[in-house]
C-alpha cells in the first residue's frame, strides 16, 4: 500500500506551506483507542475528504482538529483560526438567520460584526431570508447558515462534519457549489462523509479512516488505482476488505 | 456573556407563553394568597340546633347558670348558622353549606343539673378524610372551649357556696338570713359548752366543736381542689429565641420560596438543556485544537523529519490555545444569572403584591433583596447542574419538577410529626437543597424569625458553590 500522504492537488495550493498539519494523533476513551498516530496535511484551498465505516474515527478527528476535545496524544498544527462545523446544525432555533450570524459574530470577537453578517448572507444566498427564523428554513438553508457561521472568523481551514448527511439532492448540490467556491477562494475545507460519491467528485485528497487508524492519503485516483477496480465506491469498500486482511 | 444574556432574552421574549406565565404567575398568586388570608372565614361555618326550651337554666345548689353562658362560649369560636331541625342540620352539612352541625338535646340542662348523668351534644359532618379531619379538630376544639367556660361557671357557683359555707354569710332573698360559717362554729360551740355544768352535754359540745374545726380547716383546701379538678393543666407558652411567625406571613414566605425555586430551577435547567439540544456548546465552548506531544513517531509522510520546525517547537512548549468563545463557566454563570434574575423579580413582585392584603414590615425590604438574592442564586446553581446532567430541554424540565416539589414537601414537615429517624434523614436532605435555607432566610428577612438570616445566606452560598462544580462536571463533554 501505499500512503500518498500530502500529495499535492492539481490547482489546489500544491506549493503553498499547509495551513493544518497533524501529527501522531490518537484519542483514547478509556481502553478503547479511538485514533491512533493520524497525520496528514492541508494546504490553501485543498479539499481533503476523510471517509471511512461507521466508528471509523472521523467524527472524533474532526471535533479533535476543532478544539472541541483534546487528543490523547500529536500535535496540531494550523495557520490561524480553524473554522469547525458540525453534523448537526448548531444554531439558535429561535432566531433569525441574520440574528444568528450577528450573535456569533459579536462572540468571535469579529472588527465589523455587520459588515461580516452581510457578507456572509451574500456569500450563502441568503440575503432575502435575513429576518426568517432558523426553525422556519429548509434543511439545506439551515446547513448553509451553519457552514456560514463556522466562517464568520474569515478561517484559512473549515472542518465540515458530514455536511450534506441531512439534505436531499438538490439541496446537496447547492452545498456543495457552496463550498467549493469557499475552495476556490483559497480556504481549506476538511470534510468527513460516508458517501464516497461526495469524496471522489469534490475532494482533491481522499483521507481513509478505519479502527482509528489512517490507511490511505492521496488523491481518488490513488485509491482507485489502489484496488481491484469497479467504481470508486466499490474501490473504497475493496480497499476497506484488504486492510482488513493486512 | 452579555450577548449571550441578550439572547437569551430576546428568545425568552419571544416565548409568549413563557413570558405571560412570569408576567401573570405572580400576579395570580400574590392576588390568591392575599385573598386567601385576608378573606378566609377564621371560623368554621357550623350550623347550631338548639333544642332546649329558651331560657333555661341549670341549678346548682340553689344558684342558677344560664345555658347561654354554654353556648355563647360555642358560638364564640364558630360561624354560627341557626337552624331548627336536626335534619335541616343534615341537609345544611350534606349541601355543604356549612362544615359540621351541633344539635343540643333538650335534656341537656336537666343531665347537666342532676350531678350524675354526663350531658350529650351531637355533631354532625361530613367530606373527604381531610376535611374531617378539620372539622373535627375545629368542632373539639371549639366545644372544649365552650365545656371549659361552663365548668369555670359551674366551679365558681361552688367556691362561691363553700365559701358561705366556710364564712357563713347572708342568703335568702335580699340577704334576710344569716348564716353562720363553719369556720365559727369551734369558737362558738366552745363558749356555749364553757358555759354548760360539768355534764354529758358539755362533752358532746366540745367534741362537736371538734369536729366544725376538722371540717373547716379540710373544706378550706375544696376551693383549690374544684379550682385544679375544673382545669388541671393551665398552659403557660415560652418561646424559647427568635420570634414568633404570624401563619399567614408564613404562607406568603412558603408561597413565595417556592414560586422563587420553581421558576429559577426550571428556567436555569431549561436554558441549559436548551443550549445542549441546539447543539451549540460545542461551538460557544471549542478552543484551538489542544496539542500533546506524542511519543510515537508520525506514521504518515507529512513528518517533518528528525527537527522540528519552529511550529513544531512552539506546539511543543505548550502554545497558549485561542479562548473559546465563551468558558464553560461563563456560560453557566450567565444561565444561572438569567434564571436568578427573573425569579428575583417575579418573586419580589410577589412580596410586594402581597403586601397589599397582608400586613408585612416593609423596612426589612433591604433583608428581603439579601434573601430572595441569595435564595435565586442557589436554585440558579440547582437549575443548571440539573441542565448540564440532563442534556435535553424536556428531561431537565422533568427533572426539575420532580425534584423540586419533594424537596419543598420535606422542607415542610414539622418536627415530631414524624419518626425521630425519618426525621433525621428529612433534615440531611433539606440540608443538601437550597430550598430550606431559602425558606429560612426569607422567614427571617420578612419576619424576622430564628435562626438568623445570616447562617441561611452562608448555608445558600455553599449550596451555589456544590452546585455549580455539579453543573461544571456535567458539562465536561460539550456535545
Amino acid at each position: 500500500m501505499s500512503h500518498a500522504a500530502g500529495s499535492p492537488s492539481p490547482g489546489a495550493g500544491a506549493r503553498e506551506e499547509p495551513v493544518l498539519r497533524v501529527q501522531g494523533l490518537g484519542k483514547r476513551y478509556g481502553s478503547r483507542e479511538a485514533l491512533r498516530d493520524v497525520a496528514f496535511a492541508a494546504r490553501p484551498g485543498e479539499m481533503v475528504a476523510v471517509i471511512g465505516p461507521n466508528g471509523a474515527g472521523k467524527t472524533t478527528l474532526l471535533s479533535i482538529l476543532g478544539g472541541v476535545q483534546a487528543p490523547s496524544t500529536g500535535a496540531v498544527q494550523h495557520t490561524g483560526a480553524i473554522g469547525w462545523v458540525p453534523q448537526q446544525p448548531a444554531l439558535y432555533s429561535k432566531l433569525s438567520v441574520a440574528e444568528n450570524l450577528r450573535l456569533f459574530a459579536r462572540l468571535e470577537r469579529v472588527a465589523d460584526p455587520q459588515a461580516v453578517v452581510e457578507r456572509m448572507l451574500a456569500q450563502t444566498g441568503l440575503a432575502d431570508r435575513a429576518e426568517e427564523r432558523v426553525d422556519r428554513l429548509s434543511g439545506g438553508n439551515r446547513q448553509r447558515v451553519n457552514v456560514a457561521l463556522g466562517l464568520l472568523a474569515d478561517p484559512p481551514v473549515i472542518l465540515l462534519d458530514e455536511p450534506s448527511s441531512s439534505l436531499d439532492p438538490a439541496q446537496r448540490e447547492r452545498l456543495w457549489q457552496f463550498i467549493e467556491e469557499l475552495a476556490a477562494s483559497g480556504t481549506s475545507v476538511v470534510f468527513s462523509t460516508h458517501i464516497v460519491g461526495e469524496a471522489e467528485r469534490y475532494a482533491h485528497r481522499v483521507i481513509v479512516l478505519d479502527g482509528g487508524v489512517l490507511l490511505f492519503d492521496g488523491p481518488p485516483a490513488g485509491l482507485m488505482s489502489e484496488s481491484a477496480g469497479g467504481d470508486f465506491e466499490q474501490a473504497v469498500v475493496s480497499f476497506l476488505r484488504t486492510g482488513d486482511t493486512r | 456573556m452579555r450577548w449571550l444574556l441578550r439572547k437569551d432574552l430576546v428568545i425568552l421574549g419571544r416565548s409568549r407563553l413563557l413570558v405571560a406565565l412570569l408576567v401573570i404567575y405572580p400576579v395570580a398568586i400574590a392576588l390568591l394568597i392575599g385573598l386567601a388570608i385576608s378573606a378566609s372565614p377564621s371560623k368554621p361555618r357550623v350550623a347550631i340546633v338548639d333544642e332546649t326550651p329558651p331560657g333555661e337554666t341549670i341549678t346548682l345548689g340553689g344558684t342558677r347558670v344560664g345555658l347561654d353562658e354554654y353556648t355563647n362560649e360555642l358560638f364564640n369560636h364558630v360561624q354560627v348558622v341557626r337552624v331548627p331541625t336536626r335534619a335541616a342540620a343534615v341537609a345544611k352539612v350534606t349541601s355543604g353549606d356549612v362544615l359540621a352541625a351541633i344539635v343540643i338535646p333538650p335534656d341537656i340542662v336537666s343531665k347537666i343539673s342532676s350531678g350524675v348523668s354526663q350531658a350529650q351534644a351531637e355533631v354532625i359532618y361530613n367530606g373527604d378524610a381531610l376535611k374531617q379531619s378539620f372539622v373535627r379538630s375545629a368542632i373539639n376544639s371549639a366545644l372544649a372551649q365552650a365545656n371549659l367556660a361552663l365548668s369555670q361557671q359551674i366551679k365558681s357557683v361552688a367556691v362561691h357556696d363553700l365559701n358561705l359555707l366556710l364564712a357563713g354569710g347572708k342568703i335568702g332573698p335580699l340577704g334576710s338570713q344569716e348564716l353562720i360559717g363553719l369556720r365559727q362554729l369551734p369558737a362558738t360551740l366552745k363558749t356555749l359548752a364553757a358555759r354548760q355544768p360539768q355534764a354529758a352535754d358539755r362533752a358532746t359540745l366540745t367534741r362537736i366543736a371538734g369536729f366544725a374545726d376538722l371540717a373547716a380547716n379540710n373544706l378550706g383546701l375544696a376551693a383549690d381542689v374544684l379550682t385544679t379538678v375544673s382545669q388541671p393543666i393551665a398552659v403557660h407558652s415560652t418561646l424559647l429565641h427568635g420570634k414568633r411567625t404570624p401563619l399567614d406571613t408564613y404562607a406568603v414566605v412558603v408561597a413565595v420560596s417556592i414560586s422563587l425555586m420553581f421558576i429559577c430551577v426550571l428556567l436555569a435547567a431549561g436554558g441549559i438543556a436548551l443550549e445542549r439540544e441546539e447543539h451549540v456548546i460545542a461551538r460557544l465552548v471549542r478552543g484551538s485544537p489542544a496539542s500533546v506531544p506524542s511519543r510515537a513517531k508520525p506514521a504518515t509522510g507529512e513528518s517533518t523529519g528528525g527537527k522540528p520546525t519552529r511550529g513544531e517547537r512552539r506546539l511543543r512548549r505548550g502554545r497558549p490555545l485561542d479562548k473559546p468563545l465563551i468558558s464553560r463557566e461563563g456560560l453557566l454563570a450567565e444561565k444561572a444569572l438569567l434564571a436568578a434574575g427573573c425569579a428575583f423579580v417575579v418573586a419580589f413582585a410577589m412580596l410586594l403584591g402581597v403586601s397589599a392584603f397582608v400586613s408585612l414590615d416593609l423596612s426589612r425590604i433591604g433583608q428581603w433583596v439579601l434573601a430572595l438574592a441569595f435564595g435565586a442564586c442557589g436554585f440558579a446553581a440547582l437549575g443548571v447542574a440539573i441542565g448540564a446532567l440532563a442534556r435535553e430541554v424536556r428531561a431537565a424540565s422533568l427533572l426539575a419538577f420532580l425534584l423540586s416539589l419533594p424537596l419543598a414537601f420535606l422542607a415542610l414537615v414539622p418536627s415530631g410529626s414524624v419518626a425521630g429517624g425519618l426525621y433525621s434523614a428529612i433534615v440531611a436532605v433539606s440540608y443538601v437543597f437550597p430550598y430550606k435555607a431559602a425558606l429560612q432566610a426569607l422567614d427571617a428577612a420578612v419576619n424576622g424569625a430564628s435562626p438568623a438570616i445570616a447562617g441561611s445566606l452562608v448555608h445558600l452560598v455553599l449550596l451555589t458553590l456544590l452546585f455549580g462544580v455539579l453543573a461544571r462536571l456535567g458539562l465536561r463533554r460539550a456535545e
